[in-house]
C-alpha cells in the first residue's frame, strides 16, 4: 500500500535483503491466485514485529488482508485466524528475533499441531529497527551494540531447531534469489501442515552477510550458501540432519512430510466422535 | 417456629464426598421444591487436604451462602475442630463416629457412616445415610428423597433397582439414628415448587452456556483454577462445522489465537483467571487498537502472582479494566448471580460484536463452583451477538472517521491491515499527531455504544446508598433486606455493567452523600473508580478468600451510614 499512501513513512535501508522477500512473497501469492482462482483477499499476512514485518505494509498489486500484531505472537494469531477459517492462506512473516527469541515458545506447539500456515522468516542475524542488537542467528563472539565484549551464547541452528520439533516442510531460501524463493514459499504455501521457510536476509546496515553467503571468489572467499542436491530425498529426516551437519547454509527444501495430518484437518475428523447438542438441549441436562 | 432456611456444612478431606454431600442435598431440595444454593472452598491439590462445602437450603430464593451453621458434618477430627465455631449455639454437629469419638458435647452426634453404608450392602451410600439424618433434624418428608433417589439412580441399567433400594435403606438408616439421638431443628417450611422452569446449575457452567447461546463460535483456553470447567465444557459442546474449542498452550496463545479468529469473523471467547489475564495483557491492548471483538471471561481467585488459587476474591477490577500500558479502558462485565453468569456472557458477547472490541467478563471462585437452582433461560428472548460487517469493494479504509465502522472479514473484499501499531484510515501505521488523536478518540467514543438503561434500584430516595459489585452482590443485598426491615434509611444500587456504567445510574449515584461498596479486596478498587468519576464512595472490604457475611455488612453499612446522617445533620 505504500506507493500510495504517503503518510506511510516506514522504509527498509538500501540493498535490504527484505526486499528480495518480498518480491518472492508477491510472486508466490500471485502464482497462488492464479492457480486457485481464489482472489488476493483470500490470503492472510500475518506479520511480527520488526523491520520485515513491515513487509506487510509495503505489498504492491492487489492487497491480502494483513494484521500487524505485538512482538513474537504472529503464530498464535495466525492459529486462531486459520482455524476460524481454515480455507483461508495464512502466511506469517516475522524476523529471526521475533521468531525465535520472543516467539521461540511458539514453534513447538505449531509443530505438534502441524498447524496449516506458512512462515516466511527473515533471518538477518541482528536486531535491526531496535539499531544492531544481538540476536539468537548472530554469531557467538560477535560484537553488536548489546554484547560489546561478544556473543556470550551460541548461534542458534534455525533449521536444525525446526527439524527436531517435527515441523513438516523446512526450506531455506536467500532474499537474493527471489525467483527460486518464491517457488519455495509456493510449496510452502500448498504444504498441508506448518511449512517454515527460513530466508537469510541481510541487514546491509547492522550485519551485512550479502558477500560472505554468495562468496567472492575473485577474493578468495567461498560462499556459505549451498544448493540441496537435487537427489536429496526431502522425505528422509536422517538425511535432512546429514545435511546440516555439512555445515554452510543449504538452500532448498530440506525436508517435506505430507504424511500427518494438519490440525484443521484432525479437527475434522473429532466430529464424527462427537455429537453436538443444541443450545435448548444442554440446557436440559441442568434441567429438573 | 417453622424454619425457612437453613445451612449444612460438610467438612473433612478432598476425596470424602465432601463435596458430592452438598451438592447432592442442594439437588435433592430444589427438586422438591426448595431453593438452594452451594459454597466450596478447595485446597490447591489433587488428593486429599482439608476441604468444606455447605448447602444452604431455603424457602425463599438465595442470595449468599449464609453466615451460620446449623448442621456441621464433621468427616474428621480436625474438621470439627476447625468449623465448631461457626455452629449456631443451637446447631448439630454430626460426625463420623468410624473416624473419632467427641466427648462433653450435648449438639453433636456420631454415626457410623461408613458401617451403615456398607451395611446396606452399597459402600457408596455413606451420602445417603447422612442425608436421611438431616431429613429428620427437619423434619422433611422422606417421601421426597425416595422420589430423588429413585429418579437419581434411574439410569436404565440392570443394578439400578439394587441400587436405589440400598440408597433408601441408607437414608432410613440415618433417619432412625438421628430419630433416636432425640435431636431435632425444628421444621423447614414447606417448599413453594416455582411455577416456572428451573436449572440446578454452576456458575462456570452458565457463563459456558450463556456465551453458547449468544453464538460463540470460537474458544480457545488453558487450564487454571478456577476457570477450567469452562475449558472442559467448552472442548466438549462445542463442536461440529464452523466451530472450534481447543486447548493452546498459554494464555499469550489464547488471547492472540481469539485475536485471529475475532479477526477472521468468528465470535471469540476465552476465560482464564487472574494470573491469565496478566499474560493476556499486551493482547488485550492489541484488540483495543485494531478494534477486534473478543471476550475473556477472568473468574477471579485470590492473588497477586499465583496467589490463592482456589480462592474468592474481587481484586482483579483494575487489571481487567485497565490491563494494558497505553490508553486503554476496556468494557467490564461483573456477573453477581449463577443466573447473571448466564446472562452476562450473553452480553459480553454482545458488547464484543457491537463495538468491535475486547470485553472482559468477571466472574469469581465463589460464583463460578456454586451450584444453585435458577429459572431456566427463555432462549427465544436471546439474541445471537452481531457485528456490522463490511460488505462493499476492496479499497476499503476500514479505520477512517471517530467512530465505528463496518468490519470487512477476510476471504471477502475490504482488505485492511489490522494494525497494532498507531495506524492510518486503510490500517497502515504513522506517526502523524492528529492520526492519534483521531484513532484514540474513535477508540473511546466506541465505548458509549454500550450504555445501558437497566439497573437495579431500591429506596433511591435516600441519601446513602450500598452499591456492590459482582459476587459480593448476594450478601449486600441481603444485608440490605435486613436494613431495609429495619428502616435504616439507605438505597440499593447494582448492575452487572461496571464499564460503562448504566449512565442513569452513575447520576444517582453522585447526587449521593455516601455511596457505600462491599467488595473483596484491600485497595477497595470499584470504589475509587467510582471517586475517580464524582460519587463521593467508600468501600467496605475483606480479604480473607472467603465471601463476606451478611452480618459483618449489616453492622458496618448501619455504622457508616449513622456516621454518614450525623455529619449531613451537622452541617
Amino acid at each position: 500500500m505504500s506507493k500510495k499512501n504517503p503518510e506511510y513513512d516506514f522504509k527498509w535501508c538500501p540493498g535490504c535483503g527484505d526486499f528480495g522477500v518480498r518480491r518472492a512473497l508477491e510472486m508466490a501469492m500471485i502464482n497462488r491466485a492464479e492457480e486457485t482462482g481464489q482472489p488476493m483477499e483470500n490470503n492472510v499476512v500475518v506479520a511480527g514485529i520488526g523491520c520485515s514485518g513491515n513487509l506487510v505494509h509495503l505489498l504492491e498489486g492487489d492487497q491480502p488482508y494483513g494484521i500487524h500484531g505485538i512482538h513474537g505472537r504472529s503464530l498464535p494469531i495466525a492459529l486462531g485466524v486459520k482455524m476460524a477459517q481454515p480455507n483461508l492462506n495464512v502466511v506469517v512473516v516475522a524476523g529471526d528475533g521475533d521468531f525465535l527469541s520472543i516467539g521461540g515458545e511458539h514453534i513447538a506447539p505449531q509443530a505438534a499441531r502441524n498447524l496449516n500456515v506458512c512462515a516466511v522468516i527473515m533471518d538477518n542475524g541482528v536486531y535491526g529497527l531496535t539499531k544492531g542488537q544481538s540476536s539468537p542467528t548472530t554469531l557467538e563472539g560477535a560484537i553488536t551494540s548489546s554484547t560489546p565484549y561478544g556473543k556470550l551464547e551460541t548461534k542458534t541452528n534455525p533449521l536444525e531447531l525446526y527439524l527436531t520439533l517435527g515441523v513438516t516442510y523446512i526450506a531455506s531460501g536467500f532474499s537474493g534469489q527471489p525467483r527460486p524463493l518464491s517457488q519455495l514459499i509456493s510449496q510452502g504455501m500448498n504444504h498441508p501442515g506448518f511449512s517454515i521457510v527460513h530466508v537469510q536476509s541481510p541487514c546491509t546496515t547492522y550485519n551485512d552477510t550479502f558477500i560472505e553467503l554468495k562468496g567472492d571468489l575473485k577474493n578468495g572467499i567461498q560462499p556459505t550458501l549451498w544448493d540441496i542436491p537435487e537427489d536429496h530425498d526431502t522425505s528422509d529426516r536422517a538425511a535432512a540432519h546429514e545435511i546440516l551437519q555439512e555445515g554452510g547454509i543449504p538452500v532448498g527444501v530440506l525436508y517435506n512430510d505430507t504424511d500427518r495430518l494438519s490440525l484443521d484437518q484432525s479437527v475434522v475428523n473429532t466430529w464424527e466422535k462427537a455429537n453436538p447438542k443444541t443450545v435448548e438441549q444442554l440446557l436440559g441436562a441442568f434441567e429438573f | 417456629m417453622q424454619l425457612r432456611d437453613f445451612v449444612v456444612r460438610f467438612a473433612g478431606e478432598g476425596g470424602q464426598g465432601v463435596v458430592t454431600s452438598a451438592e447432592g442435598l442442594a439437588q435433592s431440595s430444589t427438586r422438591i421444591g426448595y431453593h438452594a444454593l452451594t459454597f466450596a472452598t478447595f485446597p490447591s491439590q489433587i488428593l486429599g487436604g482439608p476441604t468444606w462445602t455447605q448447602a444452604r437450603i431455603s424457602v425463599d430464593p438465595v442470595l449468599a451462602p449464609g453466615d451460620d451453621v446449623n448442621v456441621l458434618v464433621a468427616f474428621n477430627r480436625d474438621a470439627y475442630d476447625e468449623h465448631i465455631r461457626d455452629v449456631l449455639p443451637d446447631g448439630v454437629v454430626i460426625f463420623d463416629s468410624n473416624e473419632f469419638e467427641i466427648e462433653d458435647d450435648d449438639r453433636s452426634f456420631g454415626l457410623p457412616f461408613e458401617e451403615l453404608a456398607k451395611s446396606t450392602g452399597n459402600n457408596r451410600a455413606a451420602n445417603m445415610v447422612i442425608m436421611g439424618g438431616l431429613a429428620h433434624l427437619i423434619n422433611m418428608p422422606q417421601e421426597h428423597l425416595v422420589s430423588f433417589v429413585e429418579e437419581r439412580f434411574n439410569r436404565g441399567r440392570a443394578e439400578d433397582a439394587q441400587i436405589i433400594k440400598s440408597n433408601i435403606e441408607a437414608l432410613n438408616l440415618g433417619r432412625t439414628h438421628l430419630l433416636d439421638s432425640g435431636f431435632s431443628l425444628g421444621e423447614l417450611a414447606p417448599p413453594e415448587m416455582p411455577d416456572y422452569k428451573q436449572l440446578m446449575i454452576k456458575g462456570n457452567e452458565a457463563v459456558s452456556l450463556g456465551a453458547m447461546a449468544a453464538g460463540l463460535d470460537f474458544y480457545v483456553g488453558y487450564p487454571i483454577s478456577p476457570a477450567t470447567p469452562i475449558l472442559l465444557y467448552m472442548e466438549r459442546n462445542l463442536v461440529g462445522k464452523d466451530r472450534l474449542a481447543y486447548q493452546v498452550s498459554s494464555e499469550i496463545e489464547s488471547i492472540t489465537a481469539i485475536i485471529g479468529a475475532g479477526y477472521a469473523g468468528k465470535r471469540a471467547m476465552t476465560a482464564t483467571a487472574g494470573p491469565g489475564v496478566s499474560l493476556m495483557s499486551e493482547g488485550l491492548g492489541l484488540a483495543w487498537i485494531a478494534e477486534i471483538p473478543l471476550v475473556v471471561v477472568n473468574v477471579q481467585r485470590g492473588g497477586p502472582a499465583t496467589g490463592l488459587p482456589t480462592k474468592t476474591e474481587q481484586s482483579d477490577l483494575m487489571g481487567c479494566m485497565y490491563p494494558a500500558h497505553g490508553d486503554v479502558r476496556l468494557p467490564i462485565i461483573a456477573v453477581g448471580t449463577v443466573e447473571e453468569c448466564f446472562y452476562g456472557a450473553v452480553k459480553a458477547l454482545e458488547w464484543a460484536e457491537k463495538y468491535q472490541g475486547p470485553v472482559i467478563l468477571m466472574s469469581e471462585m465463589s460464583l463460578a463452583e456454586r451450584a444453585q437452582n435458577i429459572a431456566k433461560p427463555d432462549l427465544s428472548k436471546v439474541k445471537e451477538a452481531k457485528r456490522l460487517v463490511y460488505s462493499g469493494t476492496n479499497g476499503y479504509q476500514r479505520y477512517a472517521g471517530h467512530e465505528l465502522s463496518p468490519m470487512p472479514i477476510p476471504g471477502s473484499p475490504g482488505a485492511y491491515v489490522a494494525n497494532g501499531s498507531e495506524h492510518d484510515d486503510m490500517g497502515d501505521t504513522t506517526h502523524l499527531g492528529e492520526r492519534h488523536i483521531q484513532m484514540t478518540e474513535r477508540r473511546f467514543s466506541k465505548i458509549k455504544l454500550l450504555e445501558e438503561d437497566d439497573y437495579e434500584r431500591d429506596q433511591p430516595e435516600h441519601s446513602v446508598a450500598v452499591v456492590s459489585w459482582g459476587g459480593s452482590k448476594g450478601p449486600s443485598r441481603e444485608a440490605y433486606n435486613i436494613l431495609k426491615e429495619s428502616s435504616l434509611p439507605v438505597s440499593w444500587y447494582y448492575t452487572m455493567f461496571l464499564n460503562p456504567l448504566p449512565p442513569k445510574m452513575l447520576e444517582e449515584l453522585k447526587q449521593k452523600d455516601l455511596v457505600i461498596v462491599p467488595e473483596l479486596n484491600y485497595q477497595g478498587q470499584f470504589s475509587s473508580i467510582l471517586r475517580s468519576m464524582g460519587v463521593k464512595a467508600e468501600s467496605i472490604t475483606q480479604y480473607t478468600g472467603l465471601p463476606f457475611k451478611a452480618r459483618t455488612l449489616v453492622e458496618k453499612i448501619t455504622e457508616m451510614t449513622k456516621a454518614q446522617l450525623k455529619e449531613t445533620t451537622k452541617v
